[in-house]
């Protein structure tokens, strides 16, 4: 049933796309680490404007799926004048989507440090954001490390959703390939493969990371 | 009826929601099920049930639900098993999100103290009763909250099915924008719907929530 031949023949286009997947993995995450981080803080903000805002668009990028999201910004960008090239609209989809839950874990992370640590800072006379850069973060960051990894794994498996608009990452690849010979059992389950074998990989390095960052007992 | 813009889009879009919810439904009802039956099977004392849960769930977990989704829908014909898009979309998104609630079940049975166990034996039940009349209703206490996020889940992964040719409520969205393009109307419409019925299935989980954990001593159930 499984033709060895052409298995070894797409093989090479696969593993080409898989460095796009890869791609826009790490850039989708570096965006959505840093976008995440944005909202816990400013939904700690002392302004009601900025926290209730920050806590709005945490709950709707949550609430509504990122294929939807990713259509809203291929299709609505160019219209507002801002044209960005698919795989970069991608990352931006990914980047957005994957902030509102890495907000969220943040939030758990900050919320996990003792409340003397706020008065400690405020006693020595540190500024709001001196306050989160100095002692807050570095205390709420590392325990929610794992989490955080979680997330980064989630994304991974969300990248085959840019095949929607028009990325050539694994599955794309995968379709075309099939399209092309008419035998989509091959490529798609090789695609399989490789997220199988990635994700675990990473899960196994999230768990090795516990056990590291996480203090037990 | 004409309604101003952008509303004359709605009715397109509702028919795609009905859509969307229908399959909302059917695979939490599949997801349910299996993940109620993997969540035991990762429990179980019998190492050849635990061996194929274990592979169903890391392998359900392991790849991209759109994967799978196309795997279904565009190799396993190829294998000479023939399913139409409606019946491959709620199979995968059922088994999907049925192996992430087998850990959500493992880990609320895990919750449930040692000692009900021992009381359960004390009381010369077997192991199925201890299970259904101990373990199972102090459980799903713990095991709602994780579902309600499950099911939001579920429900934005339905829009994947769009790419099958079911037509739901991203699907119609797509339909819409080639006919009018007008997407900013579209897919902003499509994305107040979404985070509606979502809000719905949140709100309506809570009242769940709060009428399973109604009268129950919550001791020493860590929740």
């Amino acid at each position: 049933m499984i033709d060895w031949g052409y298995v070894a023949a797409i093989l090479p286009e696969l593993v080409r796309a898989l460095g796009v997947t890869v791609q826009a993995t790490l850039l989708g995450m570096v965006l959505a680490l840093v976008l995440g981080l944005l909202w816990a803080v400013l939904q700690r903000s002392t302004s009601r404007v900025a926290a209730g805002a920050a806590r709005g668009i945490v709950e709707f990028v949550r609430s509504t799926p990122i294929l939807v999201q990713l259509y809203f910004l291929f299709y609505v960008m160019p219209d507002l004048g801002l044209t960005l090239s698919p795989l970069a609209t991608g990352i931006l989809a990914l980047g957005l989507h994957y902030s509102a839950y890495t907000a969220e874990i943040y939030r758990a992370g900050i919320e996990g440090v003792p409340r003397g640590q706020w008065e400690a800072a405020l006693a020595l006379n540190l500024g709001r954001l001196d306050t989160f850069r100095f002692v807050i973060l570095p205390q709420a960051i590392p325990p929610v490390v794992p989490a955080l990894g979680n997330r980064f794994i989630a994304l991974f498996k969300d990248t085959p959703l840019l095949s929607a608009i028009t990325v050539l990452e694994l599955l794309q690849t995968a379709k075309i390939l099939g399209s092309e010979s008419f035998r989509y059992f091959e490529p798609l389950t090789l695609v399989g493969l490789f997220f199988l074998a990635l994700s675990l990989l990473a899960a196994w390095a999230v768990q090795r990371l516990e056990t590291r960052l996480v203090p037990h007992g | 009826m004409d309604l101003p813009r952008p509303f004359d889009l709605l009715p397109l879009l509702l028919d795609g929601l009905a859509t969307t919810l229908v399959l909302t439904l059917a695979a939490a009802a599949l997801a349910a099920v299996a993940a109620l039956a993997a969540g035991l099977g990762r429990v179980s004392r019998r190492a050849w049930i635990r061996a194929p849960v274990r592979v169903y769930v890391e392998v359900f977990r392991g790849t991209s639900a759109l994967v799978q989704l196309f795997w279904f829908y565009f190799a396993l014909p190829l294998a000479g098993i023939e399913i139409g898009a409606r019946t491959a979309a709620i199979l995968v998104l059922g088994l999907n999100t049925g192996a992430y609630g087998s850990e959500v079940v493992r880990g609320a049975l895990r919750a449930v103290p040692r000692g009900q166990w021992d009381a359960s034996v004390a009381l010369n039940l077997t192991r199925a009763q201890a299970l259904r009349f101990v373990i199972l209703p102090q459980a799903l206490v713990a095991m709602l909250p994780p579902a309600g996020n499950l099911l939001v889940e579920l429900l934005k992964n339905t829009a994947l099915v769009s790419l099958v040719t079911v037509s739901d409520l991203a699907f119609q969205g797509q339909v819409l924008r080639s006919a009018t393009l007008r997407s900013g109307e579209i897919f902003g419409l499509t994305l107040v719907l979404y985070f509606a019925v979502a809000a719905v299935l949140t709100w309506s989980l809570r009242l769940l929530e709060r009428r399973v954990a109604r009268g129950r001593d919550l001791g020493g159930l860590r929740l």
